[in-house]
């Protein structure tokens, strides 16, 4: 078994990036994750690998473009407004299919907000702010082990689908200091990049990286590849985790940080004879739709909570799963507030009281 | 029987778009020629714009990118510092280069990207429909400055050429026009040294070409032609901004 190693969050999934075969970063400075273009700064060019320090977000997400449409594996790592500069460039690389890794640390907003953890960019990351119909795979870790797993797994994911890969944390998980293994990760089978741009070298044709089209139903049926595509992404990438659901009568939804403390709360209630499980997603696009709405058809279930830190956005993706089935509470802490144990417990209760009323 | 003239192989076979008399087919030409000479067609990487040239991408027959607006020198950068050995390049018009992506373009320049830059000053938005652009001349009408563009409203038009070479990553840049044979030789060997340079790692390099735009000018290719060469070269002066090359010598 691999041995355990002390990291700061932004610094292992900066390593996790380097080990998953990042060839180039490119990223602008923004707390809370500032540490992850500082570790690249000194690393990737210690393994001959290219870093830059980007004058803008905007300018970011077109090195990934650049590089990306080139064939090499790129990243950028940004924070809440940062990444909103990036919109209309997730647009272009969606459009053109090419695959690249944006992590998010969320922060509190709207604007400049706090640095501190938040979640409010979830309709940012899922729905996006961007033109065109598009949709990335978002892996939500809970914890710094899944984190560097799941980012060492993202550039696989990338460069199957061809399609940017989100990695969506809140700043605390970027912040924190915890133990990690570095295992190994599953290396997908992946086709060769025969469509890059990066010089003929022989070729008969010329490869173009692009997103336009003239004729409509060319557009039409380019957007109806990418829907089949988005379809097999739903298919294949959905990912959650239940955490004592089985015979809950009140079932916690939360991701991330949140997740972590409801953790926490399902363990000091089940302690004292509380039903309560815990679903976390661990994809919030595609979301685990089917596997939520059936813990919400469960007999013993009678309420469900949704927790996150924001005033409310998963909570959208909650509705739509559960249909109705089962009646939905919220709870959220706002602008880099954590729900505390206290808190969510409270609620816990609240609900049971509902319940039997 | 001698082949006196064909085309080059730095270009595909598809038909051009641009309208009669436009300065856009006559700047792919000198630099697909450029390509051809330098055996670069199977190794360059040529990154289009948002704007009249957004096809370009068809007609060079290297491997291209079209990039969003104003983008291009960061999709270049990106590509030659993940592909340090190979030719890039970036073609762009005025209202991709000195407005929406004025931020790219300085920081290209100024980190000294060994890359080269064809910037297409055509005095106006092509493709829109002739809005006004950062390089409007005070006094040109178009459809945002109906009654001219006055400097109280706009400000003087922008020389990127002059503006650029303040910037010690700038190795080479010239300015240039097609307007006749003599000039278009001028514009030609100017693309193959920036382009050489380039290569040599001298740095950023970048060619200003001033073209005509006939339809939004409201002028036929000739009346284009002068009308260029009469009010947009006296505000825009021809030749040389920048040489390192020359510089060191000296
Ligand atoms: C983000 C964004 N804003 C605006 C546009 C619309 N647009 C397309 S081309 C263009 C201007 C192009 O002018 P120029 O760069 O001078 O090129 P020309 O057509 O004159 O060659 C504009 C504003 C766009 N495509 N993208
Ligand atoms: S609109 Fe102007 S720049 Fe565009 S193709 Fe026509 S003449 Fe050329
Ligand atoms: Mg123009």
């Amino acid at each position: 078994m691999a041995k355990k190693e002390l990291w700061k969050g932004n610094e292992a999934m900066a390593e996790a990036a380097i080990r998953a075969g990042c060839d180039a970063y490119f990223g602008y400075p923004i707390t809370p994750q500032s540490e992850i273009p500082e570790y690249m700064s000194l690393h990737m060019p210690q393994e001959g690998r290219v870093f830059l320090q980007a004058e803008s977000e905007v300018a970011t997400i077109n090195y990934l473009y650049g590089a990306g449409g080139s064939g090499k594996r790129v990243m950028t790592s940004s924070s809440s407004l940062g990444v909103s500069l990036m919109q209309e460039g997730l647009s272009w690389l969606s459009g053109a299919e090419v695959p690249c890794v944006l992590l998010n640390c969320m922060r509190g907003g709207p604007g400049l907000g706090t640095i501190q953890p938040g979640q409010a960019d979830y309709y940012q990351m899922t729905r996006g702010g961007a033109s065109g119909d598009h949709h990335f795979v978002c892996l939500a870790p809970g914890n710094m082990q899944e984190a560097v797993d799941m980012i060492q797994e993202s550039f696989d994911i990338a460069d199957q689908y061809r399609n940017p890969c989100l990695i969506v944390v809140d700043g605390l998980i970027g912040q924190m200091m915890e133990p990690i293994e570095w295992h190994e990760v599953k290396k997908r089978d992946l086709p060769p990049k025969t469509w890059a741009a990066d010089g003929r070298k022989g070729r008969a044709e010329h490869n173009v990286i692009k997103t336009i089209f003239v004729e409509p139903e060319d557009d039409n049926e380019f957007n109806e590849h990418l829907a089949r595509k988005f379809e097999e992404m739903k298919k294949n990438e959905v990912r959650y985790e239940k955490t004592q659901c089985d015979d809950a009568e009140i079932v916690i939804v939360a991701y991330g940080t949140p997740a972590r403390v409801s953790l926490s709360v399902v363990r000091k209630l089940r302690a004292q004879g509380v039903k309560v499980g815990l679903f976390r997603p661990q994809t919030i696009w595609p979301y685990p739709e089917e596997a939520l709405h059936e813990v919400a058809a469960q007999d013993s279930v009678k309420r469900i909570l949704c927790v996150e830190m924001s005033e409310g956005q998963m909570i959208d993706d909650v509705r739509l799963s559960v249909e109705g089935q089962k009646p939905i509470d919220f709870y959220g802490k706002a602008g880099g507030v954590v729900p505390t144990v206290e808190e969510i417990a409270e609620q816990v209760e609240k609900a049971v009281k509902e319940a039997v009323r | 029987m001698t082949v006196v003239y064909q085309k080059s192989k730095g270009l595909t076979d598809v038909e051009l778009h641009y309208c009669p008399g436009c300065h856009h087919g006559i700047a792919h030409k000198l630099i697909a020629e450029t390509l051809e000479e330098m055996n670069a067609i199977d190794t360059a990487v040529g990154v289009c714009p948002v704007g009249c040239s957004v096809f370009a991408d068809k007609y060079f027959s290297c491997d291209m990118f079209n990039a969003a607006h104003g983008r291009a020198p960061a999709v270049a950068t990106a590509i030659k510092r993940t592909h340090p050995d190979q030719p890039v390049f970036t073609y762009q018009g005025d209202g991709d280069l000195a407005s929406i992506g004025a931020a790219e373009i300085v920081h290209a320049a100024a980190r000294g990207e060994k890359i080269t830059t064809i910037f297409i000053n055509n005095a106006i938005y092509g493709m829109t429909g002739g809005q006004m652009a950062p390089t409007t001349l005070i006094g040109q009408k178009t459809t945002t400055s109906p009654l001219g563009r006055t400097v109280e409203q706009a400000g003087m038009p922008m020389r990127m050429a002059e503006m650029l070479s303040t910037l010690d990553g700038v190795a080479y840049a010239e300015r240039v026009c097609l307007t006749d044979i003599p000039n278009l030789n001028k514009a030609k060997k100017a693309i193959k040294k920036a382009f050489q340079l380039q290569m040599e790692g001298a740095g950023f390099t970048f060619v200003e070409i001033l073209s005509t735009c006939p339809t939004n000018w409201g002028f036929s290719p000739l009346d284009a032609n002068k009308w260029l060469k009469e009010n947009m070269v006296p505000y825009y002066p021809l030749g040389v901004v920048k040489d390192v090359t020359k510089e060191v010598a000296k």
